[in-house]
């Protein structure tokens, strides 16, 4: 299908479908009509076309409801994409319509309190039991598990073998019994964030995605996708960070400072460069699946992110911060609130997702194919590893 | 959009550009005859009129290829990584342009097949937004006198082309003399006319062929420090200490992360650049380019360790290399001030501070 087939497509399930009406039912005759994600299979919510073509269906419907990207961006960034490669059809069916309208909301259950950069060395254990899995554990966090129906889940399933080998990959159901969310609160005042306390959770094993065993292998697919997911997205010349910058310094030429232009003029280069790089990836991924060089997207984004925020300080030369009241946070917002939010906030960036040294570490191994240091854990059963 | 990656056609010429260096100009051979006799005029004939490289950016009705800046761009990143010396950015990309604007036919079909080659006489430290630095030409009765230094490709140059007071003068009885460069391989030349006999070719603006040139650039830096990387990572992989490679350590993989991130955004700047050639772009491009080029190369010097410093590993070439790009044809930092008003960034009012 062409961009031009494709627009007629759009512009006939706009003749039939209200973009004024509900927003909801217009949301899910648009994933019905394959317009959601066009790379999808068709009956999925996709046309099976190239995906650089979603943005002519972006553009079409540019002025209809939209999704929510803050509260859904576990669903559509991770647990989709991973779904889509390792689901049943069963599961693919029942799971990603409603992920798609934001029905039902997702977070991700990867995290331990000892198993961060060394995510592999996790130790939540899934237990079988029949037809069903007993999991017990505590993740941690965890953004938006507060208003999560579902969750995207890695276990401890043989304990016996090296820790690569053991796990399983689950979606787990956060109204079950025994799942226990509690806030965690950050540097900013608020609480994006959780910790999950999962207690004799007992999963079907129909929510299991991928082989047992396999759940190294299916992490990896959601992992690769976050660090695309984050930082990775489209930006316009100027928008970001930087823009959030930008826009008070034409209103304030009062505060200007040479030092200040300089550093910001350089961040400016570095956003744009940054920018059209990540554009460049975007036409490269049109066709398959994001590679390790996606890596490279967060690690710019992170560092970039901090440094503009930590300027938007300093130029206001305001010592206050809008707000340290304790609060749910509603989304994930990196640029909303004020300037001191958004510095703090940023501190995260290079942390969530593959802090940026374990970025470093994955750009220099597998694009650079350099060696790996000596690893004294990799043959060692799981469960006799020091702890 | 226009497409940031590399056509199908450029991807050929990229092939066929990189095997001749492969085969007659590997970094030893630039190397070796860096200080008796830089440029390698063999190599030339057969990229220009063999390849046909010469000719790329002349329209068809003149001979050329009448081919886009984004294939020019793909043989400045192979010329970037070999550090060729030959004067293709000198005579097919500035002095070509300053031609076409000109509108001198004659000319361009004699540069078209690599007969002979040109130099713009302006200087290789000048810029876009100060394109009469290092200057001092002025026209008077249909003859130029005054002085150009530093100016790239002129001692190979079969033609020299002057700019002064807004036409574009063929010269003849120039004095031209070779000056010792800090790059090796793109050697500059003081030119100096003393009421010298000049044919007016027809109206040229400077400051647009700078802009052009340095847009294209762009991309020879970025080939400049992809080879830098790619050799550094080849090194490291093979040199053992405490017996492991070095390049296992995080303390050079982390490193080497950051400057192949600096490098990926090379090459995205410069295909931007390659692509629209609009005065953000262009100064875009170079304001990060310039920059990567010269940290990529300083950090090949020092991830080689000790045979890095040495005369006989090219690493040097490419450090000299870059570190003449930077300033040829603006600084990054002339970029940067550019772009506070190409791209709405207003500095500090008069007074403040």
């Amino acid at each position: 299908m062409d961009e031009a087939r494709l627009k007629e497509r759009v512009a006939a399930f706009l003749s039939e479908n209200d973009p004024d009406g509900d927003r909801l039912e217009f949301l899910r005759a648009r994933f019905d009509a394959g317009l959601a994600w066009v790379w999808f299979p068709e009956g999925l919510g996709g046309l099976g076309i190239s995906r650089e073509l979603q943005q002519v269906v972006e553009r079409e419907l540019a002025h209809t409801p939209q999704l929510d990207g803050g509260v859904q961006g576990i669903g559509l960034g991770m647990a989709a994409p991973t779904i889509l490669a390792f689901g049943t059809e069963e599961q693919k069916r029942r799971f990603l319509r409603p992920l798609w309208t934001g029905e039902e909301i997702w977070c991700q259950l990867f995290s331990e309190p000892g198993a961060g950069s060394d995510l592999a060395t996790l130790g939540t254990r899934a237990v079988r039991d029949g037809d069903e899995w007993v999991v017990d554990g505590q993740k941690v966090w965890t953004s938006g598990a507060h208003h999560s129906r579902w969750a995207i889940l890695v276990t401890r399933t043989d304990p016996d073998v090296p820790k690569h080998r053991g796990m399983t990959y689950f979606v787990c159901d956060m109204h079950a019994p025994g799942v226990d969310v509690r806030p965690l609160r950050q540097i900013t005042g608020e609480a994006e964030f959780n910790e999950v306390f999962l207690t004799g959770v007992r999963l079907p094993d129909d929510l299991r995605l991928g082989e047992v065993g396999d759940g190294w292998r299916v992490a990896q697919t959601t992992l690769m996708n976050e660090r695309v997911a984050i930082g990775g997205g489209p930006v316009r010349r100027g928008g970001g960070m930087v823009g959030a910058v930008l826009e008070f310094w034409r209103e304030h030429p009062e505060l200007r400072t040479h030092d200040l232009h300089q550093r910001l003029l350089s961040l400016w280069v570095e956003a744009e460069v940054t920018r059209l790089s990540g554009a460049r990836l975007r036409e490269q991924l049109a066709a398959g699946q994001p590679g390790p060089e996606g890596s490279g997207m967060k690690l710019s984004f992170a560092k970039l992110n901090q440094a503009l925020s930590g300027l938007d300080i300093e130029l206001r030369r305001d010592l206050g911060y809008d707000d340290w009241a304790f609060r749910r946070s509603e989304t994930v917002d990196f640029y909303g609130r004020g300037p001191g939010y958004r510095y703090l906030r940023a501190k995260g960036n290079s942390i969530e997702g593959g802090t940026s040294e374990i970025l470093r570490n994955i750009i220099s191994e597998r694009v650079l194919g350099l060696p790996s240091e000596p690893r004294v854990d990799k043959d060692v059963p799981w469960k006799d590893l020091p702890r | 959009m226009t497409s940031l990656l590399y056509s199908e056609v450029e991807e050929e010429l990229r092939a066929a550009v990189r095997g001749l260096l492969a085969d007659r100009c590997p970094p030893a051979a630039v190397l070796e005859r860096a200080e008796s006799d830089p440029y390698d005029l063999d190599l030339w004939k057969t990229l220009a009129g063999e390849i046909g490289v010469a000719g790329l950016l002349i329209p068809e009705e003149h001979g050329g290829a009448g081919a886009s800046a984004s294939e020019v761009a793909v043989v400045l990143e192979e010329l970037g990584r070999g550090v060729a010396p030959v004067p293709f950015f000198t005579s097919s990309v500035l002095a070509t342009r300053a031609l076409v604007q000109a509108g001198a036919a004659g000319l361009l079909e004699r540069l078209a097949d690599g007969r002979s080659t040109a130099a713009l006489a302006v200087s290789f430290a000048a810029s876009p937004y100060h394109p009469s630095r290092g200057s001092s030409v002025r026209s008077a009765d249909g003859r130029l006198s005054g002085t150009v230094t530093g100016v790239a490709g002129a001692d190979v140059a079969d033609v020299l082309l002057v700019p002064a007071d807004g036409g574009l003068y063929h010269v003849e009885g120039a004095q031209v003399a070779a000056v010792s460069s800090l790059d090796l391989t793109r050697p500059v030349a003081t030119v100096t006319l003393d009421g010298a006999e000049a044919t007016r070719l027809g109206d040229v603006d400077v400051a647009e062929v700078l802009r052009f040139g340095a847009g294209l650039l762009a991309s020879e830096q970025y080939g400049v420090a992809q080879w830098c990387l790619d050799t550094t990572l080849a090194y490291v992989k093979e040199r053992h200490q405490f017996a492991r490679p070095i390049g296992s350590f995080q303390a050079i993989k982390h490193r080497l992360a950051d400057l192949w991130l600096d490098v990926v955004r090379a090459r995205a700047a410069a295909r931007g650049a390659a692509a629209d050639g609009s005065p953000v772009s262009v100064a875009v491009a170079q304001a990060w380019n310039a920059g990567v080029a010269v940290r990529v190369a300083e950090e090949a010097l020092q991830l080689h360790g000790g045979i890095g410093m040495t005369w006989e590993h090219p690493v040097h070439l490419y450090l000299k290399r870059a570190k003449a790009t930077e300033i040829a044809l603006g600084t990054p930092g002339d970029h940067r001030e550019a772009l506070a008003s190409l791209a709405e960034v207003p500095g500090p009012e008069r007074g403040q501070q």
